[in-house]
């Protein structure tokens, strides 16, 4: 039963002819960037990345303009609404024993769905630190472009963007906002229901977490080793109290949360809560512009400093395209595109090279633009966290589910 | 020309085997394929020895029962509340200006997608939603939004809610679709004669006949409740979520070894979805007896009015609130800052529409193409294995429960599987595979809706064709194609429908690179601002409505010199 039905299916499919016979390319040789170009030229690139900020999906359509113009690429963006989508794809092609024609050239990730597809063999590399623009990072001074949550990158992602945990508040509603995780609770049982945050498995939810217990917690160093290392229970005890709480002060009584950034950014426009966060420096200043909050939000970082990681670029192990992919990262990496990036009228974001290592005229450049009322300022910036090890993502999103996950 | 015809009627006895291969196959092969992870079989991440280990998983996970109790009580009250709606409505305003009137809006209804109308209706009732706007601060002094626990509530009931005003149109065009064959006026007359009063009448004498012709509707609704994802996740609670929205998270968890609790999962949803349909036989019996006293009692008069109000208020509401949902979506698209306690906008713009319209074409493109082609695709097989049952009678292929597979196993619990297979047959992801995905749910709605129009053609034309000397086909070409027209293009509008408003089978059998409306939708609702999610929202109602208008005009333009044509279903 099974092989004739099998044979009708794929009589079925043949004689539709969807699949043609691939050629397997040569994997590309980083280090001879001319013949990376060349084998990149009339590539079709499958860009697998979150599809769910209209600026950034624009800056996507703006790098397949350029990559187009320039190398004769053309750049597919696969709009994710959760990059561990593409993770579950790229491991169902090594299943079924695709090992040259995956369907993603190209991923966005960083944290947890890196370090789960590096332990399960599924990345290619390495190949990041060959790019020619990866010098811009310069990243002898920057230990952060070569680590992601604490893991080694080993030259398997290519740095792309820097984001930064960033809390916000409508002026307008309540003049006063906390400055650290403990003000914030007193602050919010003196305002109840004005606070919320996003639930697990979304990542604002664990990044929360993480936020409050690099400050709650005695001996933070601990965080940065994998949880194994530690008494768990010990060490997040004050985190639970913290919680504890904190959640009959909030929103619906903490009865229900939102499911993620952008729905805990919508309870905000709807005047239903006063604070808020993102992972994003410009988020609020993005959404100011488009009249999506009204222009009393303000945004700013804790006193003692926020999460901040960065975001990569990687290429799965069976990815068609590979050369092609690699000149996307580098073109993404280029001064020029950098500076889009930054620029709050495009992207808005922060860019991962080091200022001092560019050219003067870039530099120049970079340091002209304008920063938005809504936006951070520098120096709020400037307090950066680094973000602890990624096995304590899973404890904490269990542990959180463990104790609030049914109400 | 003569040589094509013999051809034809060599293939045409296979049709009816094409299709129920066609629907009921990648169900099969789909269940088949998570049924080895379900125990522990998944080579690609060290997992090959049979267990039950994922099962132990997955019944140690926290809040199951409450999972399972969500979903299971939506796939039990769903349909009740829907059913009786419409049962009520059908007897309570048969013939009178609310009913031509909802018979009329039923078709554009229809083609709202549930997760527009659940969008919709999200920002319809919550605190700080359309309807609180209107009447604060007037009635209520609210200037802030009350905190209210109203979407995302603990029991499932604005889901619920959700479900029942897009599955009440969808049964009641079901109903409508029968309601012709069973002689209705005779058999009310009739009662009316032995003294019931109208709404009795109705009751007693045409609900038993219509009921078993929408049964299988009926159950189809059962099994999409009790598994949908997407209104799940608008409007279900969170903590824990239903059955489908958690088996979905399982399966996109970055912790690869939960796929084999998903796939786990998944079973136990298909398990969850049968449950809620044997549920249903055994209410099925108890009503059915509790009728019969009922009939048998003799009483004529009691309950008519009452019934009569129910009747007409259950439908009402339910239409009131898909058709403001579908206007707050309208709002949205156009509003600029909105601060809560204004019923209107404090600024239009069109700058939502401007940003926006550039993304727009590549997924419009891509949902007008495999929309059209699987709904063409699917009325060419379903009118030549109706044609072919005709001439050769009924094949078992055709048979109503196998093309209802599809609609009764909970998409989540074979798709992953079919995604398992094709990549194991390396079949390219793209818009071949998803436009073969979409016909497996876009055939049996199409068989659904023009086989009862097929099978209740009158004869007699047809033998009055062949006895003048016709072969079957051009029996087929010139008097059954005209006549059925209408019905075929209501079917393939119908089709569109279904079509657009698939999500799992475009993401995964498109590998995401064949973006439709709905994919974007869904991708923009995790970070996208209200107004964009407004704007997908409504071409997603766009594109099926312009399909039941087209349906409707088409047979006024061909048939403008024949009134009598326009009519015929």
């Amino acid at each position: 039963m099974a092989r004739w039905l099998r044979g009708y299916l794929a009589a079925l499919v043949i004689s539709l002819g969807p699949g043609l016979p691939l050629l397997v390319l040569a994997e590309p040789d980083p280090a001879d960037w001319d013949s990376v170009l060349k084998q990149a030229t009339g590539q079709t690139v499958y860009l697998n990345a979150w599809g769910g900020e209209p600026r950034t999906n624009e800056f996507f359509a703006w790098t397949a303009s350029q990559v187009d113009e320039r190398f004769g690429i053309t750049l597919q963006h696969v709009k994710l609404s959760d990059t561990a989508e593409a993770v579950s794809r790229v491991l169902a092609e090594k299943q079924a024993g695709n090992v040259n024609n995956g369907a993603i050239d190209l991923l966005w990730l960083n944290g947890e769905n890196f370090a789960s597809m590096q332990h399960n063999a599924l990345l290619y590399g390495p190949w990041a630190e060959q790019l020619p623009n990866f010098r811009w990072v310069d990243a002898d001074n920057n230990a952060d472009m070569r680590k992601d949550f604490t893991i080694p990158v080993n030259g398997f992602e290519s740095p792309w963007l820097r984001a930064q945990l960033v809390f916000f508040h409508d002026t307008y509603l309540i003049a006063q906002a906390p400055r650290t995780m403990s003000e914030l609770l007193a602050w919010a049982q003196r305002h109840p229901g004005e606070f919320t945050y996003p639930r697990p498995p979304d990542f604002l939810a664990t990044t929360f977490m993480k936020q409050a217990l690099l400050e709650l917690v005695p001996e933070p160093e601990k965080l940065y080793q994998p949880v194994t290392n530690s008494d768990f229970d010990a060490v997040t005890e004050p985190l639970w109290a913290y919680l504890d709480a904190l959640h009959p002060v909030l929103l619906r009584q903490g009865r229900s949360f939102p499911a993620s950034g952008a729905e805990m950014r919508r309870l905000m426009a709807d005047g239903e809560t006063a604070l808020a966060f993102a992972f994003s420096p410009s988020e609020a200043a993005i959404a100011v512009d488009r009249g999506e909050l009204p222009d009393s939000v303000r945004a700013y970082t804790m006193n003692g400093g926020t999460l901040a990681n960065v975001s990569f670029l990687a290429i799965p192990f069976n990815a068609t395209h590979k050369a092609g992919a690699m000149v996307v990262a580098d073109f993404l990496l280029s001064p020029e595109a950098q500076l889009r990036a930054q620029d709050p009228d495009y992207l808005g974001s922060t860019s991962v090279l080091s200022v001092t290592a560019l050219p003067a005229q870039w530099r120049e450049r970079m340091q002209l633009i304008r920063r938005h009322p809504a936006a951070p300022s520098e120096e709020d910036l400037a307090r950066r966290l680094a973000e602890p090890h990624p096995s304590w993502v899973v404890a904490l999103e269990d542990a959180w589910l463990q104790r609030y996950g049914v109400r | 020309m003569k040589r094509k015809l013999a051809k034809k009627n060599f293939v045409l006895p296979l049709a009816p085997i094409l299709l129920g291969l066609l629907v009921a196959g990648p169900v099969a092969l789909g269940l088949l394929m998570i049924l080895l992870p379900a125990f522990g079989y998944l080579p690609a991440i060290g997992q090959e020895t049979l267990s039950w280990q994922s099962w132990t998983a997955l019944f140690d996970t926290q809040g199951l029962g409450q999972s399972v109790r969500l979903s299971f009580v939506a796939g039990v009250v769903t349909p009740v509340i829907a059913l009786v709606s419409v049962i009520l409505f059908l007897a309570a305003t048969a013939g009178t200006a609310l009913d031509r009137l909802i018979r009329r809006l039923v078709s554009p209804l229809l083609a709202v997608p549930h997760a527009a109308a659940a969008f919709g209706l999200a920002f319809l009732i919550a605190p700080s939603g359309f309807l609180s706007r209107l009447i604060s601060p007037g009635l209520t002094q609210w200037q802030r939004p009350p905190d209210l626990l109203i979407i995302n509530d603990q029991l499932g009931l604005t889901m619920m809610l959700g479900l029942v005003i897009k599955e009440i149109p969808f049964l009641l065009l079901m109903a409508l679709a029968a309601l012709p064959q069973l002689d209705v006026p005779r058999r009310v007359a009739m009662a009316r004669s032995l003294g019931y009063q109208p709404v009795l009448a109705w009751l007693f004498t045409v609900a038993p006949a219509l009921y078993p012709m929408i049964r299988l509707p009926l159950f189809a609704v059962i099994a999409f409740a009790s598994a949908t994802v997407d209104v799940g996740i608008i409007l279900g609670p969170g903590l824990p979520a239903t059955l489908s929205v958690r088996i979905l998270g399982w399966f996109n968890d970055p912790d690869l070894s939960m796929r084999l609790l998903a796939a786990a999962g998944a079973l136990l949803q298909l398990m969850v979805s049968v449950l809620a349909i044997l549920t249903w036989l055994v209410l099925e019996k108890l009503i059915a007896q509790g009728w019969q006293l009922w009939q048998a009692s003799g009483n004529r008069s009691r309950f008519n009015r009452s019934l009569k109000m129910m009747g007409f208020t259950g439908l009402s509401v339910a239409t009131v609130l898909l058709l403001l949902s579908v206007i707050a979506l309208l709002i949205n698209a156009f509003a600029g800052t909105w601060r809560f306690p204004s019923a209107l906008p404090d600024a239009w713009t069109l700058r939502h529409w401007e940003t926006t319209l550039t993304s727009l074409s590549g997924p419009v493109i891509n949902t007008l193409v495999i929309s059209f082609v699987a709904t063409v695709l699917a009325v060419i097989l379903v009118l030549a294995a109706l044609e072919s049952e005709q001439r050769h009678g009924r094949s078992r292929f055709t048979s109503l429960w196998l093309l209802y597979v599809p609609l009764l196993v909970p998409q989540v619990a074979f798709v992953f599987g079919l995604l398992v297979f094709t990549e194991f047959m390396h079949w390219q992801p793209g818009l071949v595979l998803v436009i073969l995905g979409h016909s497996v749910f876009v055939v049996p709605y199409v068989f659904l809706t023009l086989s009862a129009a097929y099978r209740r053609f009158d004869p007699r034309w047809a033998q009055i064709g062949l006895s003048l000397g016709a072969s079957a086909d051009r029996v087929f070409w010139h008097i059954k194609l005209p006549m059925l027209l209408t019905s075929s293009l209501t079917a393939a509008a119908i089709g569109v429908a279904v079509s657009v408003g698939q999500f799992l089978p475009t993401q995964l059998l498109g590998a995401g690179r064949v973006p439709t409306i709905t994919t974007e939708a869904v991708a923009l609702a995790s970070g996208g601002s209200r107004n964009v999610i407004a704007i997908w929202a409504l071409m997603q109602t766009l594109i099926p409505m312009v399909g039941f208008i087209l349906a409707l005009a088409i047979p006024q333009l061909i048939w403008r010199r024949r009134r009598a044509m326009r009519s015929v279903t």
